[in-house]
């Protein structure tokens, strides 16, 4: 099973033949995803050469999905055109549209995730985020491949640095998915979409949840948690140092006046049984503890 | 970015939201020339206002009336300079005085928890928004706003009711919420605040106080945002990370910190503190996110930043190689070395570099066999960044 992308998913690319486009279709390829096609209207008809493979090149999402039964689209498209990009595929009703874009105003983001609520067929994942990988089965985003294998570990992270070391700590036990939902105010799956996932999926066992400062997204976790996960939860929160009123790399991490401090979200976590690590590894160490005493 | 009072009611003049006149001045003298000209608007009298970004300003004193352009610059010249909770004041807005007959409260904001926007309206405005919330949550209208449909007319009227405005000033109201809107989307706000909004002695509504975010994200098609920056909060050191592309935040410590990757490095300052601890309360220097990429060019600028900051005395060069693998970044780190003593600049503080992932091994023995001078490697995180406190708190 694994969550959302599975070793049947057929990926098209949004903005392929870019060059961040090239080399990450490049890499999702060698990682064991089947990459169908890619979309830029002012291309249509050309291929892309992915190691030997002629990747087509269509005019639209809507086309992309006819010819190629397309049901996962991974966006690599510039801040400027990612609303137009992502209301396309929406509009073409794709089930999963991944937006690894860095920098889209939140004006933008608010309207296509609207736009995508109001259709009702498409989960968005990002933006701002590295998507999401079942190893072993297929890779839809930036996530490097090779430095973990497949487990029965869930991985939900704002952080895509964080998804990787974690990833890396616990190679030995593997994941059924990781996903990075990104660090952006607005996102269009948030951690609580993915611990219902997950809690729903019978090939993971338990989920690690990474956090940062900023919203409160963490502790409606929590409260979801409380009620709706029996799975066993690791977490981790980082920001702990961050001053108030500083960005800290992600535009939605930002300590605001009381709102949005690692403390108060570790402590909502640990409230309903979370068990949270004090640093990424104390964290994967908390997570081998569960999963080797099963 | 959170704009000044000023620079809010211009957008809003800008975008014909009622307000009163109003000019900025850095010294009594502009504040002088500015009272002249806005005396006459304010039936004789203005206001002198510091231009803090931080509440609270009216009780520590930087808000005074004048009633003669000898007086706006005598309390001009007393504002200027003051420290309203850290922060200095290096400007003053000269405002007309009003005579208020009531306040009332408006906002419209990002809602992240529900991906949407909220709009927030109160006949009882004047007080902080937060105090208002918790003594009199029943006054406080909370409309939410779908992104794609906006503020029109109509909802705003609903707003309005809903936050309490008495009948005779619904309509006013109204009006001045869909301009209001209107700056909110036309400018990429996050927030739009205004309080007071007033009703003036001769019925009108005005926005005497705005509180404005903007998206900096949307720079790009915004490009008179970047001018709003207020160059005297800027920290040196941040200001020149920012010319050379980089995310840079400066912080009070002593562990000068490079990383890749927003979340990794925020941890990688926790885990820094953490270790400082144990090594008489050292902390991390400053936040410095160098991208997933970690060229050697970008690796040189982040050192040469951090080694610019006097607090630092040492550094923890923290790198997981995810899709550039670890022994190009070793290769990085050496030519780093390299373009800096190109530049003249001297590696002066203890390096400590930690590897892990991709071709991590690899990524070592590279910087093994470069010899680099104070660099030494340290396998984990958490031991690495135990190492770099305690050279800190030699």
């Amino acid at each position: 099973m694994a969550i959302w992308l599975t070793e049947n998913s057929k990926i098209i690319v949004q903005g392929m033949t870019g060059s961040e486009g090239t080399k990450h279709t490049k890499r999702m390829v060698a990682s064991g995803s089947q990459v169908v096609g890619g979309v830029n209207p002012r291309k249509a008809g050309t291929t892309v050469d992915v190691d030997g493979i002629q990747v087509p090149v269509f005019a639209t999402v809507a086309e992309a999905i006819k010819e190629t039964g397309a049901d996962v689209s991974v966006a690599f498209v510039p801040p400027a055109f990612a609303k137009g990009a992502v209301l396309e595929a929406v509009d073409a009703s794709i089930p999963l549209c991944v937006v690894i874009t860095e920098g889209i105003p939140v004006h933008d983001s608010a309207a296509f995730y609207q736009h995508a609520v109001n259709a009702g067929t498409t989960r968005i994942i990002g933006p701002n985020c590295p998507g999401l990988i079942s190893p072993g089965k297929s890779n839809a985003g930036i996530i490097p491949a090779d430095i973990t294998k497949a487990g029965r570990i869930g991985l939900v992270s704002k952080s895509g640095t964080l998804t990787y070391q974690m990833m890396y700590e616990l190679r030995d036990i593997g994941f059924s998915t990781a996903v990075g939902i990104g660090g952006d105010p607005v996102i269009g799956t948030t951690h609580i979409d993915c611990l219902a996932a997950f809690e729903a999926d019978a090939e993971t066992d338990a989920i690690v949840m990474i956090g940062e400062i900023g919203g409160d997204a963490e502790e409606r976790a929590a409260a979801y948690i409380k009620d709706n996960v029996r799975k066993p939860v690791v977490g981790y929160v980082a920001g702990f140092t961050a001053p108030e009123g500083k960005t800290m790399g992600h535009a939605g991490a930002i300590v605001s006046g009381s709102s949005g401090t690692a403390q108060a979200k570790q402590d909502a976590l640990e409230a309903v049984g979370v068990k949270v690590g004090r640093t990424p590894s104390a964290t994967a160490q908390l997570m081998r503890e569960i999963m080797t005493a099963r | 970015m959170d704009l000044f009072e000023y620079q809010a009611r211009d957008l809003f003049e800008k975008h014909d939201v009622p307000v009163l006149g109003g000019a900025v001045a850095e010294t009594p003298e502009e504040a002088r020339a500015a009272a002249e000209r806005l005396l006459p608007e304010g039936g004789g009298k203005v206001v002198v206002k510091a231009q803090v970004k931080v509440g609270g300003r009216g009780k520590a004193g930087g808000v005074k009336l004048a009633s003669s352009v000898e007086e706006a610059e005598q309390v001009a010249s007393q504002i200027l300079g003051m420290d309203i909770k850290g922060h200095t004041v290096h400007r003053v807005m000269i405002a007309p005085a009003a005579a208020i007959e009531e306040e009332y409260y408006f906002s419209v904001l990002l809602d992240r928890a529900n991906r949407t926007y909220l709009a927030m309206a109160s006949r009882e405005g004047g007080m902080e928004i937060e105090q208002l919330a918790v003594e009199k949550p029943e006054a406080l209208a909370r409309v939410a706003v779908d992104a794609l449909e906006g503020i029109d007319v109509v909802l705003a009227r609903e707003i309005a009711v809903a936050g309490g405005f008495p009948a005779d000033v619904v309509d006013q109201v109204a009006a001045a919420i869909v301009k209001l809107w209107g700056v909110f989307v036309a400018e990429d706000a996050t927030l739009v605040e205004v309080n007071p909004l007033v009703k003036t002695a001769d019925g009108r509504i005005v926005a005497l106080d705005g509180k404005v975010t903007l998206d900096g994200n949307a720079d790009f098609r915004q490009p008179e945002h970047p001018g709003l920056e207020d160059e005297f909060s800027a920290d040196p050191l941040e200001a020149q990370a920012k010319a050379k592309d980089l995310n840079y935040v400066k912080l009070d410590g002593a562990v000068g910190i490079i990383g890749n990757g927003a979340g990794l490095v925020m941890s990688t300052l926790d885990v820094v503190a953490y270790a400082g601890e144990e090594h008489g309360g050292v902390k991390p220097a400053n936040f410095l996110d160098i991208g997933g990429g970690a060229s050697a060019e970008v690796m040189a600028n982040g050192l040469e930043i951090i080694l610019g900051d006097p607090d630092v005395k040492s550094v923890f060069v923290n790198v997981f190689g995810g899709i550039t693998a670890c022994d190009e970044v070793a290769n990085g780190i050496v030519q780093a070395f390299g373009l800096l003593q190109d530049r003249g600049d001297e590696i002066s503080h203890p390096l400590v570099v930690r590897l892990d992932g991709n071709n991590a091994e690899e990524g070592r023995r590279i910087l093994t066999e470069a010899a680099l001078p104070l660099l030494e490697q340290v396998d984990t995180m958490d031991g690495a960044a135990a190492r770099a406190a305690e050279l800190a708190a030699k």
